[in-house]
């Protein structure tokens, strides 16, 4: 019997163990297969809903789903996430104590923010990147009745569209409460541009002159000043605010570091066969990588589809059939009710058209396609 | 003298050369060296200008095959 575990429970692992259960029917039912997932929660979160969250557009319960309901039968799934990584006996150790043995593991762990890496950016600034800062985000966004917002970038974060997009819906945000004339958004990137792709950059910063929207680019955050209200650079510049918005920087998660795999938690992971440097039979997904690509769900999506697509011939033939390209594909939304996106790989740059209402639509859309594409179906 | 750091952006559209190698100064030591690949032209250009911006010492710039390779230490 060939052995798979995946470990952890977001889109990566979960995409990755639906692919492989549908590919491997004949195989788990005849025993010749296990796949067992560990994951340190029950429930799984849709984390781009974050973003609406913290604008009002949705509630906290549109989040989640329970995640054994997202999964094929015959996937065993135990919520006990791992605390030890013994590479070397293939096995891993788990919270509750037990020992799970592995033939092919995948680890998919995913990425944490981590404000406090910056001195006073937990005290002086709102986000959204969990539940509770979403919510806390949009408490102070209602009582907010005018006044100087800037938007802040932190390097590395999860997913590189959110900077513009939580930038073009505050706007929208600020208009629907009539207080456009009161309200100027600044907007801090980075890189010499106000996106990383240089094509929705060009195409950006017009659109920022044209909402009336200040940006600094070169700006990489210092710290924060929040009894003064000043953020600060790297670069030397002090900005006022009166109200901070940033997007963390991220690490991967503690297990990851702790068990010494990777330097900030990002394992080094081969960028087209996507096995962790120096294993031949662990295999890395998503954020949890150091691939220099962007961390966003996207990624993690296809190259769960092409792992589980190799794992799958690994078992059935002895060898993988394919190399991840670097797709990715993200939705950019531009405000309330006007949306784009950007599709590329290792070799092809993106090439984002102008915001139209049918892509925002086919992105509340998505909102709820998602879970049919956790299932591995789209 | 420690080893040079290499920081493999290539084919990195996002988050790009430039901001792999932000990532990689905040672990490194002052005095490091670090390399950028980049098969992004534009690197040639905007990674100098930050360093400069921010205080870092640029080393020098070559391309190879499609591949520029650029070289700084970190200053502070």
């Amino acid at each position: 019997m060939k052995k798979i575990l995946i470990v952890g429970g977001g889109m990566g692992g979960t995409i990755l163990a639906n692919n492989l259960a549908r590919r491997l029917t004949n195989e788990l039912k005849t025993g010749k297969v296990r796949i067992t997932m560990l994951s340190a929660s029950e429930k799984h979160m849709y984390q781009p809903g974050l973003l609406y969250l913290a604008v009002g557009k949705i509630t906290p319960d549109e989040l989640y789903r329970d995640q054994a309901s997202l999964l094929e039968p015959g996937i065993e799934f135990f919520v006990d996430p791992v605390e030890e990584f013994k590479l070397d006996n293939n096995q891993v150790k788990t919270k509750s104590g037990k020992t799970f043995d592995y033939d092919y593991m995948a680890i998919a762990t995913g990425s944490r923010m981590f404000p406090e890496g910056i001195p006073g950016m937990v005290e002086g600034a709102e986000t959204f990147y969990t539940e509770d800062t979403a919510l806390k985000m949009f408490k102070r966004l209602q009582s907010f009745e005018g006044g100087k917002v800037v938007i802040t970038v932190g390097v590395p974060h999860k997913c590189p569209m959110a900077p513009l997009e939580i930038t073009f819906m505050l706007h929208d945000y600020f208009k629907d409460r009539g207080l456009a004339d009161k309200v100027q958004l600044h907007y801090t990137y980075p890189i010499g541009r106000v996106h990383s792709l240089e094509n929705v950059a060009k195409w950006a910063a017009p659109e920022m002159d044209k909402l009336g929207i200040k940006y600094d680019t070169f700006f990489n955050i210092k710290e924060v000043d929040a009894k003064n209200k000043i953020l600060r650079s790297e670069e030397g510049v002090d900005l006022k605010y009166d109200l901070l918005i940033t997007i963390p920087s991220h690490k991967g998660m503690e297990v990851v570091e702790k068990n010494g795999l990777g330097q900030n938690g990002w394992i080094p992971t081969n960028r087209t066969k996507l096995n962790m440097e120096g294993r031949d039979n662990v295999f890395i997904l998503g954020d949890t990588t150091n691939i220099p690509i962007s961390k966003a769900g996207s990624t993690a999506h296809f190259e769960a589809d092409t792992l589980g697509e190799n794992l799958a011939a690994i078992v059935k033939m002895g060898m993988p059939v394919r190399e991840y390209d670097g797709k990715v594909f993200c939705f950019i939304e531009c405000g309330k009710d006007r949306a784009t996106y950007a599709m590329f790989d290792y070799k092809n740059p993106p090439d984002p058209k102008a915001p139209t209402k049918a892509v925002h639509w086919f992105k509340m859309a998505y909102n709820k396609l998602y879970w049919i594409s956790a299932r591995g179906l789209l | 003298m420690a080893e040079k750091i290499i920081v493999d952006g290539r084919g990195s559209f996002c988050p790009g050369p430039l901001m792999e190698l932000i990532v990689a100064l905040k672990s490194a030591q002052v005095g490091d060296v670090l390399e950028v690949l980049s098969t992004d032209k534009g690197s040639a250009n905007d990674i100098p200008e930050w360093l400069n911006k921010v205080g870092h010492e640029y080393i020098s710039t070559t391309e190879s095959d499609g591949v520029w390779h650029i070289t700084l230490r970190k200053a502070k």
